[in-house]
């Protein structure tokens, strides 16, 4: 497929030194009625072409915020961006003005999401919603973007596509779904892919043809992919690197078995300690105390201390930085050496 | 976790078709979801049987039938040698004081509207005999202490607390009645990562305090195993697969058993290139129109003209242990989960 | 609050406990509505207006010397009259005493209201309540029966209503609001019940073993009346306003009876004039229906633990 985007972006290609997407400092507030809630606190993460970067954490970390702050979907207000860049092949996009900014989503940037009923409409044909992508983009016929419906919905591995083009969302299952909306999401050829916890709403068997299917279309494009989820064990199956975040930050950066050989964060360790191993049957499971901290309320210091094992006294009133703690290693924690010396041990 | 003989949970064939109708005024059955479609277990006093399957399976409706909140079809569930299953009235009123049930979604599973202390006390005010009525509030302060709560809390709502303190509370109502059996529908699916082995713990430490028998429906394979002393795995209505953990987990037998557990992701990077995956094609067929014979055969790769012919009965079959309801039932250890 | 284990919960055996703690006041959400909405400033502020209304409307003379029944009260000589000292809102066509008529005229059109209200609330929301509840049959037929009435134009149905019973009075025009307006009570309530109903608090409430009635009144009930409660408070100014348009069709209340609706649609033609007979009832009414409106407002807002 010919890219015809004449923006203000270069083209891809090398890319020097520049990652394919940065995100640097970022941060997310949103202005409620309660206050000011920081939903993202200085979030820093890089992709490069080909590579699956996996953002791990639980509801209110502020990892599907990023992704969203990423993508320009965020409801400005009650969203503001006080501080960050988000470059993309080294354009920062938050400066970017509209326009700009709608040529690089959903065609150089893409995002698929967790609930794909909600998110195809339900009144129009997956053949017509598909097809759309390539009419409002590429100026393609009605009956050329129909043909690509059909070519993308093959790709994506839903039988019978040629007959299916015409079915509505409901009549399609809920893993035939999110075929359809990677379909769509892969239209135009991103450079980029946001998954936002795209599995978590499937069966186990349905997921791993999922994740297969990603896997596939990566290989095959050589595009960049984030993927947002709480799930340990799909990270484990696909991710290069790994970015933990807790609290509207980045607790930890590392490669994927670097981190389950070893965490350097005591939330990550907590994390992959609680677990159920074999060896563990009929003992207590090992449970990180207390609960996700309040966006409204967030502890001093580092947001984890009221739940960490290796909490000090100057953790309750100094924030740690994230360490740089190896090349391709950081970890927001004053004790890391502590909580790497007790991984290993 | 000593499972001591005497099953208190008898489930005998039980069937629950939902009908299908057409037509406003002259009403027609024009078929029929058969959502849970003979099955049958036992449960024995302390012990925990997990029930494992995918959307669609029926392990929901096997929880609503085994709770008496749906009719069965057909069959039985007996506690205690009581019918369930057919009881109305005073005399199932009596029957549910064994059987209590802790739901998934914690946020949706609690009245908004009544206090913590009215929500975890209603089982006493339906059941008054129970508890005399001075002694209620005392007794719902104690619940909360057992389930890890501040028992000064007895006057807040539910929206005044997080979702592991809720699923807490929705424990607690259903510990009240001092039920020997608690039907567990996926407890921890809905709570955040750091939480849910909180709530594990508890659930087995209540297990150990109270000689509970848990039925825990859940979809992570790695919690079940956790909990469970015995699985059984569903698949369109049917058990397909019913043995020990170990059997289940180690030694399946039975094709779906195979894909599930290989599915599941593991949490460990080490060799993820070299780990055997067997990864079905295509969705599950629809309950209202299940496949002839064996009801995974559509799907599964073993499958001979005898699967769609004859349905393989759950039964223990040559060379394993456990049962299986499969023709060319066969142990192979997939992955350990 | 600590989400870990107490110690003492470890201790605690069923029915046994190691320290039993001190039961503190027992709340339930119509005791703490109550203690939240003597806090709120705005069922203060409409609680002490209709409190007004309510004494005008039982006691007028306490507000007024002038008794507007009495003919000697009007002076034709002083018809159209401004405001002055005499007639602190002037007077009307008739040299009427408009101030006392309006503190007069508050019983009739507030007992309309009020009781119209009321009746409708009562019926539409308990049979939408039941047929939401039970469905099935029960539902289809009451369903039905509410289309019925919603298939009838409103006037035609009050005229009709009331020319069966020739006579206008407080009675029966309540009674012809009443017949046509609760099927839109029934529909809120039906509506809201169904939703409640699937919620699984309900569905845990029943394996519990909780009855039919406990089910409605304990768990749906408070959880589907808030609509009902918005909409009867907006719909009593409606009343006030219908029973002034019934008696301006001369179906409804007829002299020598006094209520604002007549009030306004008296003073109607002479508005340009004499703008004094018409602004003084309205104003009056407006201000009813605003601390009804508030004061639905502020119990609806009590009644939601989320938004104490």
């Amino acid at each position: 497929m010919k890219k015809t985007s004449t923006s203000v972006l270069p083209a891809g290609g090398a890319l020097g030194d520049e990652p394919l997407l940065a995100v640097d400092d970022l941060h997310v507030e949103f202005v409620t009625r309660q206050g000011v809630v920081k939903a993202v606190n200085g979030v820093s993460y890089s992709l490069n072409p080909g590579e699956t970067l996996a953002v791990l954490g639980e509801s209110g970390s502020g990892k599907s915020v990023t992704a969203q702050a990423i993508m320009g979907i965020l409801d400005m207000p009650p969203a503001r961006i006080p501080r960050g860049e988000v470059r993309f092949r080294g354009t920062d996009l938050l400066r970017l003005p509209e326009d700009a900014r709608s040529q690089v989503r959903g065609q150089r940037v893409a995002m698929i999401f967790q609930d794909a009923l909600s998110a195809l409409n339900p009144v129009f044909t997956v053949g017509s919603q598909i097809g759309e992508m390539f009419r409002v983009h590429r100026g393609a016929s009605r009956r050329d973007a129909e043909k690509k419906a059909v070519e993308l919905m093959d790709r994506v591995r839903i039988p019978g596509a040629r007959q299916r083009v015409h079915d509505y969302p409901h009549q399609f299952s809920g893993g035939m779904r999110q075929r359809i909306m990677i379909a769509m999401s892969i239209a135009l050829d991103p450079e980029v892919l946001i998954a936002d916890e795209p599995t978590t709403a499937l069966d186990v068997t349905v997921q791993a043809q999922i994740m297969e299917l990603l896997a596939e279309l990566q290989r095959e494009s050589n595009m960049g992919l984030i993927l947002i989820t709480h799930d340990l064990g799909v990270v484990a199956d696909v991710a290069d690197k790994i970015a933990v975040m807790y609290g509207g930050r980045i607790v930890e950066n590392a490669l994927v078995h670097d981190i389950y050989r070893a965490p350097a964060h005591p939330y990550t360790k907590g994390l992959l300690d609680s677990i159920p191993r074999v060896d563990q049957k009929g003992q207590e499971l090992y449970a990180i105390k207390g609960m996700p901290p309040n966006l409204l309320a967030m502890p001093s210091g580092c947001a984890f201390h009221p739940r960490c094992p290796y909490r000090q006294d100057n953790c309750v009133t100094e924030a740690p930085p994230l360490y740089e703690i190896g090349p391709t290693r950081s970890s927001a924690c004053h004790y890391w050496r502590e909580v790497l010396d007790g991984s290993h041990g | 976790m000593a499972a001591t003989g005497e099953p208190i949970l008898e489930v005998r064939d039980l069937v629950k078709h939902f009908p299908l109708n057409q037509g406003i005024i002259m009403r027609k059955q024009i078929g029929a979801i058969k959502a849970v479609d003979g099955v049958s277990f036992d449960l024995r006093r302390g012990e925990t049987l997990g029930i494992v399957g995918e959307s669609g399976c029926g392990k929901s409706t096997l929880a609503k039938l085994l709770m008496a909140l749906e009719r069965p079809t057909s069959g039985s569930v007996k506690i205690n040698g009581r019918e369930i299953a057919q009881a109305r009235g005073g005399e199932l009123k009596r029957v549910r004081r064994n059987i209590q049930m802790v739901m998934q979604d914690p946020y949706t599973s609690l009245n908004p509207r009544m206090t913590v202390g009215d929500i975890i006390g209603e089982p006493y005010e339906i059941h008054q005999e129970v508890a005399p009525k001075g002694d209620r509030r005392r007794k719902v302060q104690e619940l909360l202490e057992v389930v890890g709560l501040n028992p000064d809390h007895i006057n807040r709502y539910p929206h005044q607390f997080s979702g592991g303190q809720r699923q807490r509370i929705g424990i607690a109502r259903g510990l009240a009645l001092q039920p020997e059996i608690i039907v567990c529908d996926e407890p921890v699916s809905a709570l955040d990562v750091s939480i849910q082995a909180q709530v594990i713990n508890l659930l087995e430490r209540l297990q150990n305090e109270f000689d509970l028998a848990y039925i825990f429906i859940a979809h992570d394979l790695s919690v079940v195993r956790h909990i469970s002393d015995r699985v059984g795995v569903m698949y369109l209505g049917k058990m397909v697969e019913l043995g020990k953990d170990t059997e289940i987990y180690d030694r399946p037998a039975h094709p779906y058993t195979q894909a599930l557990l290989s599915a599941v992701p593991v949490p460990d990077p080490d060799g993820r290139e070299r780990r055997e995956r067997i990864i079905l094609q295509g969705d599950p067929p629809s309950p209202a129109n299940p496949p002839s014979g064996c009801r995974f055969r559509t799907r599964c790769w073993k499958a001979q003209e005898i699967c769609a012919e004859q349905e393989p009965l759950l039964q223990i079959r040559p060379g394993t242990a456990h049962a299986s309801a499969c023709h060319f039932a066969e142990t192979h250890d997939v992955v350990h989960v | 609050m600590s989400d870990t284990l107490a110690p003492a919960a470890r201790r605690a055996r069923h029915g046994k406990p190691a320290r039993p703690p001190k039961p503190p006041r027992a709340a339930s959400l119509w005791s703490d509505a109550w203690h939240d909405l003597r806090r709120r400033p705005l069922f203060i502020s409409s609680a002490v207006l209709i409190g007004i209304f309510l004494i005008m409307s039982v006691f007028p003379w306490l507000f007024t010397s002038v008794d507007p029944f009495d003919a000697a009260s009007c002076q034709l000589a002083d018809a159209r009259k401004g405001m002055s000292g005499a007639h602190w809102f002037g007077t009307d066509n008739l040299g009427c005493d408009v101030y006392a008529r309006t503190i007069y005229g508050a019983r009739n059109s507030i007992v309309v209201g009020v009781t119209t209200t009321v009746v409708t609330a009562l019926v539409g929301g308990l049979l939408g309540l039941v047929a939401g509840f039970k469905g099935g049959a029960v539902d289809t037929l009451f369903s039905r029966v509410t289309e019925i009435f919603f298939a009838i134009p409103s006037i035609l149905g009050a005229l009709l209503i009331l020319a069966v019973f020739r006579t206008g009075n407080v009675w029966t025009v309540m009674l012809a609001l009443a017949v046509l307006t609760w099927p839109m009570t029934f529909r809120i309530m039906r509506a809201a019940v169904i939703t409640a109903k699937s919620q699984d608090y309900v569905v845990a409430a029943r394996a519990l073993g909780a009855s039919a009635p406990r089910l409605m009144f304990r768990h749906i009930l408070p959880n589907a009346i808030a609509p009902v409660i918005v909409v009867a408070t907006i719909n009593l100014g409606g009343f006030i306003a219908a029973e002034a348009g019934l008696s301006f069709l001369g179906v409804g209340l007829r002299s020598p009876d006094i209520s604002w609706g007549l009030m306004i649609s008296d003073a109607r033609e002479r508005f340009l004039e004499a703008p004094g007979p018409l602004l003084f009832p309205a104003l009056f009414l407006s201000l009813t229906v605003l601390a009804f409106i508030m004061l639905g407002d502020a119990v609806r807002d009590a009644l939601d633990p989320k938004l104490r």
